[in-house]
C-alpha cells in the first residue's frame, strides 16, 4: 500500500500516536535489515544537508540502499525537465522517494504522479512533516504525553514553517500555546484563526523572560533572521531580546525541555548547552527514529512488522 | 434606454446569461467557449444600462443549452449572473450558478511559488463555500479571494 507523507495537517490523532509508537520501537533497536533489498531515492531540489543526512542515515541503518542528488544543478531540471518526468523516472528505479523542493505544493503533486510513495522533506514555505514528527516524538519522550502541555514558541513565528506545522499537529492534544515574538515576526492571523477554530488556547507575548519561561513544558526556540525585517532599526532593537541564556532558566519547571529545529546561530547562548533543560541535540537524534518510522510506514510496513522483525542488529 | 433595450433581440430557443459584470464579460465568453459555436447565433450585449446594476453585460446564445457543470464554471468569475433557459420565446427555467466543490483547470493560483505556476499541470482548487468567496489551492494550500483570480490561459 502506497502511503505518502505530504503534510502533517491531515494526519489523525491515531496516526500521529501510531507513528510516535513506531519511532519508539526504532529507538529501542535502530539498526536492522528490515529494508534490505529496498532502494530509497533522496531528491533534493534545494540543498538541506541536515535533513538529507538524517534520511540517509535512517535508510542505511535499516539496510536500504540510497540513490539521489543533493544539488539540482546537476540534474535535468536545469535542462527544463518537468518535475513529473523526474518523479516518474526515479519512481521506476526506487521503492520510495524522499523529496525536498523549493516550490510549495511540489510534494503533493509528486505524490499524485509517482508510482511509489513520496515523503515530503520540505516543500518551500509550505510543509515539513518529518520535522514535525520528530518534534512530536521529542515532546512525547520528554513529557511522557502529548496531552495538555504548555508549549512556548519563541522567535520568528511569522515565517517559521516548523512552528506552524507543530501548531496544527498539536490540535488533537489540548495544548496551551504561548507565542513569544517581536511584532514584525508575530504569529500570522491565519494561524491564530486556526487556533480559534480548533479550540487551541493561546497567549501572545512580546517579552521573553524567566517568568514567562517558568510556565513552559516545552520551550521551542527559532532563529530570528536579520533578512526577515523590513525595518532594520527594529531588528537591532529586538535581536538580543529573543536570546535564551542559562540564567533565564532558574524558575523553569523541572520537566521543561528546550527544543530548536537547528541550525542554531545565537538565539540559544552556549551556556545553555550544559543545562539539563537543553534537549535540541537529542531532538535532532530523535529525527533518525522518527524518519525510520516514517520510511517504513510509507513502504507499507506496520508496527507489528517492526515488533516482529527478526533482522535486528544488536 | 429604450433604444438599448431594442438592441438585444428576443430569442426563440436558447440560453440567456444576464447581469454579467461588464469587466467579466470576456472571461465568461472564454469559460463557455462561445468562440467555438459555429452553427447558431450568439448575441453579446456589452455595457448595457441596468436599473439595478448601473452597467451590465449579457449574452444570448441561440439554440444551445449548457450543462450545469459548464454553467457552474461561471461561479468563479461571475457568481451573481442570472441564467434563463428559453423555449418558444418563454423563460421555462431560471437557474443560479452554484460554486462547484472542486474547480479544475479554470483559474491560476495567485502564489508565484506554487508548483502549479511552475509546472505544466492542471490547477485544482477547493471551494470554501458560497458565503466565503474564496478558493484554496489544492497544492500550496493558499486561500485566495475570487475577485483577484485570473483565468488559466
Amino acid at each position: 500500500m502506497k502511503h505518502s507523507l505530504v503534510t502533517i495537517a491531515n494526519l489523525t490523532k491515531e496516526k500521529i500516536e501510531y507513528l510516535v509508537e513506531m519511532a519508539q520501537e526504532f529507538e529501542k533497536y535502530p539498526n536492522r535489515k528490515i529494508l534490505e533489498g529496498k532502494v530509497l531515492a533522496t531528491l533534493f531540489f534545494e540543498p538541506s544537508t541536515r535533513t538529507r543526512l538524517s534520511f540517509e542515515t535512517a535508510a542505511n541503518r535499516l539496510g536500504a540502499r540510497v540513490i539521489g542528488f543533493t544539488d539540482p544543478k546537476v540534474t535535468s531540471s536545469t535542462k527544463g525537465e518537468t518535475l513529473k518526468d523526474t518523479i516518474i523516472m526515479v519512481g521506476g528505479y526506487a521503492d520510495i522517494i524522499v523529496m525536498r523542493h523549493y516550490l510549495e505544493g511540489a510534494a503533493l503533486y509528486a505524490s499524485e504522479v509517482a508510482p511509489v510513495p513520496v515523503v515530503n522533506a520540505g516543500d518551500g514555505a509550505n510543509q515539513h512533516p518529518t520535522q514535525t514528527m520528530l518534534d512530536l516524538y521529542s515532546i512525547y519522550k520528554t513529557q511522557g504525553t502529548l496531552e495538555n502541555l504548555n508549549i512556548h514558541l519563541v522567535g520568528d513565528l511569522k515565517y517559521g514553517r516548523t512552528v506552524h506545522s507543530l501548531l496544527m499537529a498539536m490540535r488533537h492534544f489540548n495544548p496551551t500555546f504561548h507565542f513569544i515574538a517581536p511584532k514584525e515576526l508575530a504569529m500570522p492571523e491565519e494561524y491564530k484563526q486556526y487556533c480559534r477554530e480548533h479550540g487551541i488556547k493561546f497567549v501572545e507575548h512580546e517579552d521573553f523572560n524567566e517568568d514567562i519561561i517558568s510556565q513552559a513544558d516545552i520551550l521551542y526556540m527559532t532563529r530570528v533572521q536579520r533578512e526577515r525585517f523590513t525595518d532594520l532599526m527594529e531588528y537591532e532593537r529586538v535581536k538580543d531580546v529573543y536570546v535564551l541564556k542559562a540564567a533565564m532558566l532558574e524558575k523553569a519547571k523541572e520537566n521543561m525541555r528546550i527544543l530548536h529545529p537547528l541550525p542554531r546561530v545565537n538565539e540559544i547562548a552556549y551556556d545553555v548547552d550544559e543545562d539539563p533543560h537543553a534537549y535540541y541535540f537529542q531532538q535532532a537524534k530523535n529525527g533518525l527514529y522518527a524518519r525510520e518510522a516514517i520510511i517504513c510506514d510509507a513502504l507499507g510496513l506496520t508496527i507489528e512488522d517492526v515488533r516482529n522483525d527478526k533482522t535486528i542488529i544488536l | 434606454m429604450k433604444r438599448e433595450e431594442q438592441l438585444v433581440v428576443k430569442i426563440e430557443n436558447g440560453t440567456v446569461i444576464d447581469h454579467i459584470p461588464s469587466s467579466k464579460l470576456f472571461e465568461v465568453i472564454n469559460l463557455l467557449h462561445l468562440e467555438e459555436i459555429k452553427e447558431s447565433a450568439v448575441v453579446i450585449g456589452y455595457n448595457l444600462e441596468s436599473k439595478k446594476f448601473g452597467r451590465k453585460s449579457l449574452i444570448k446564445v441561440f439554440n444551445k443549452y449548457f450543462t450545469d457543470a459548464e454553467l457552474n464554471l461561471l461561479s468563479v468569475v461571475a457568481p451573481n449572473v442570472t441564467l434563463c433557459i428559453i423555449k418558444n420565446f418563454e423563460v421555462v427555467e431560471k437557474k443560479k450558478v452554484v460554486m462547484p466543490k472542486e474547480v479544475r483547470g479554470i483559474v491560476k493560483c495567485a502564489n508565484p511559488k506554487c508548483i502549479t505556476n511552475n509546472e505544466p499541470m492542471e490547477t485544482v482548487f477547493h471551494s470554501n463555500g458560497e458565503e466565503k468567496h474564496t478558493l484554496t489551492c489544492h497544492y500550496c494550500s493558499k486561500e485566495q479571494s475570487l475577485e483577484g483570480l485570473k483565468l488559466v490561459n
